[in-house]
């Protein structure tokens, strides 16, 4: 891990979206606070609903917030509005994103896909830096650029078709990727390589990562700093051990405990706990 | 329950033949939850839809029968299911169940459609009444029968056709992938309630399919792992997950990550190379390509398999295994 004194990569500061007004408003992030280091990675978690999609938007720039602010290299980005200004920090952070087959357009080729990312470069690239930066992209993600990039995504399976979505967001050689539930979609045997690809992703280019899930055990596996959101709000943060080992919110407890385990809560079953169930 | 060589496949007039179960055999005892574990594509949905009787063309059901509660019904003629089987003897809870509701339509009119459908004397006041005995009996709150789905969170909508789909009592409940589309908590309460549903008498036994190994390892007596179109390994959950035996089901164990300080301590490694093509399966032993214990015999034929019905392996390798641990207990 770098040391703490490095300015950080990606920094918030009481970034939050209300959705809605009035009585109808839904404060979907609320003051979170955050920051990456380059070549650190640090989890989002938390249930469905609980504002992880809803940063990552902010975070990519795909959302304006209602307040707060997004510091990049400890420059405000926020203040930028247009494509054209958000243009150089695109090429610094990118995202992969939980259905790789909603996310690419299916009547254009795997070519097509990855060489889009390239209008993001400050210069026109010529047709040999394309061809590299595309090919180096896909070897990245352990595929063979021969087989891949003159079919179409329908044609390669999922976990192949979530590398090709990764090898798209390195194209441009960004500094932080920004995963959301990249694996949620994928089979265990599957998640298990993306992630080790991710690990590798940092290890090569010391890229920051910021990894959503809602995996307690993959956020264990993963990174380095965990948070907990809930409702909008981070209610623990912390390196993941701790947070995971010694988790203090009732919030994180309950995580914990619910999660599916080998060894898990096979007990709860038998001791007569159930309580039908709460959260109509 | 027993179920009997069952072999379906995708087809249509000029395209290739799907062939995604290729002779599954099992049976599930009364009070039974069985686990089918698989990754995508091993044919563990269509097997789901063949043992409900739902399957329709381009699937086509070659061959098998299902013997359940002292009937025998065959499973290759499901345009034509005989009346009193679907939802009765057997309902499906499929992965998106919680999509099945109307969203115009208030919970308690489709409860009414439901029971309707099979028993067109029942009136609205008695379908409704039911339901909310049987909600009341599950500890959940009834009002939920007044709601409109947008009004219900994913995991109560779940939870709730879950029980819709169990008013008729049906003897078998085939899950298929009930939890997937629910974040962990959720996950857990729909599982406590299949199984106080099966607690309760409400239903005899559950077939749960899912990839999720952990998740099954926390409601199924016993686990089948299912691979290419077949079934590898059969064993009870606790002995499965303890000592795994078939390589596939070594790796799959291999590659779950529990929430534990231990998976940090090792680079943890997913299976090698891509579930295979049931277009064209591979020769002999479909794990073969993928498999690291892979022998000169293993391409060529078909492991047979070793053990009983209810508990058994297909696997030239362990079959060596065993068979070099037994030559070296009678040399002692």
């Amino acid at each position: 891990m770098p040391p703490s004194a490095q300015p950080p990569l990606i920094e918030t500061k009481n970034l939050s979206r209300t959705f809605g007004h009035g009585e109808q408003a839904v404060r979907a992030v609320h003051n979170v606070s955050f920051h990456v280091q380059p070549g650190e990675i640090v989890a989002v978690v938390g249930e469905s609903g609980s504002g992880k999609s809803t940063l990552a938007r902010l975070i990519l720039r795909l959302l304006d917030p209602t307040s707060g602010q997004i510091l990049l290299d400890g420059r405000d980005v926020t203040t930028l509005r247009s494509s054209k200004e958000l243009k150089p920090y695109w090429r610094k952070v990118q995202g992969v994103f939980q259905d790789p087959f909603a996310a690419v357009n299916q009547f254009f080729t795997n070519r097509r896909v990855l060489e889009k990312p390239l209008q993001l470069l400050d210069h026109k690239p010529s047709h040999a830096e394309r061809d590299q930066r595309v090919e180096t992209a896909l070897l990245e993600v352990g595929l063979d650029p021969s087989d891949v990039l003159n079919k179409g995504p329908h044609q390669l399976s999922g976990g192949q078709l979530q590398r090709v979505m990764i090898a798209r967001a390195l194209v441009a050689g960004p500094e932080l990727l920004l995963a959301d539930e990249p694996t949620s979609m994928l089979d265990a045997s599957l998640r298990v390589t993306v992630l080790n690809l991710l690990l590798d992703l940092r290890e090569r280019h010391n890229m920051g990562i910021l990894f959503i899930t809602h995996d307690l055990g993959q956020a264990y596996y993963l990174s380095d700093r965990v948070l907990v959101m809930y409702r909008g709000e981070v209610v623990e943060q912390g390196p993941v051990q701790q947070v995971l080992s010694y988790p203090q919110h009732a919030y994180t407890q309950r995580l914990l405990a619910d999660v599916p385990r080998l060894h898990g809560w096979g007990a709860v079953l038998s001791d007569g706990s159930y309580n039908g169930g709460t959260g109509a | 329950m027993i179920l009997k060589n069952v072999r379906a496949h995708y087809s249509t007039d000029d395209g290739p033949v799907v062939r995604a179960v290729d002779g599954v055999s099992f049976s599930v005892a009364d009070g039974e939850v069985l686990g089918v574990v698989g990754e995508s594509g091993c044919g563990k949905s269509t097997l789901a839809s063949v043992i409900s009787l739902t399957a329709h063309p381009p699937l086509h059901v070659t061959s098998g029968e299902m013997l359940l509660d002292g009937e025998t019904i065959t499973l290759t003629n499901q345009e034509h299911v005989p009346p009193g089987w679907q939802g009765r003897k057997v309902s499906l809870l499929p992965q998106r169940a919680m999509n099945s509701l109307n969203p115009t339509a208030r919970v308690h009119d489709f409860v009414i459609d439901v029971l309707r459908a099979h028993d067109s004397t029942i009136t609205q006041q008695e379908a409704i009444e039911r339901a909310q005995e049987r909600l009341e009996q599950l500890s959940l709150p009834s009002r939920v029968l007044d709601s409109y789905p947008h009004q219900l969170s994913g995991g109560m909508r779940q939870r709730v056709v879950a029980i819709i789909s169990t008013l008729l009592n049906p003897s078998t409940l085939i899950a298929d992938e009930p939890t997937s589309a629910l974040d962990v908590s959720s996950q857990k309460e729909l599982v406590l309630l299949l199984q106080l549903l099966l607690d309760r008498g409400f239903i005899k036994r559950i077939i749960y399919i899912t990839h999720d190994l952990p998740m099954l390892s926390n409601i199924a007596d016993r686990i089948a792992v299912m691979y290419a179109g077949e079934i590898v390994e059969i064993d009870n959950t606790k002995a499965m997950i303890d000592t795994p035996r078939h390589p596939y089901t070594r790796t799959l164990i291999g590659s779950t990550l529990d929430p534990d300080p231990r998976v940090r301590e090792s680079r943890i490694e997913g299976i090698k190379g891509a579930p295979p093509d049931l277009r064209n399966p591979p020769s002999g032993c479909r794990f073969h390509p993928r498999c690291s214990y892979v022998m000169e015999i293993c391409p060529r034929e078909t492991p047979p398999i070793s053990g009983t019905d209810t508990n058994f392996y297909t696997c030239w390798w362990l079959q060596e295994q065993t068979a070099a641990a037994n030559f070296a207990k009678v040399q002692k």
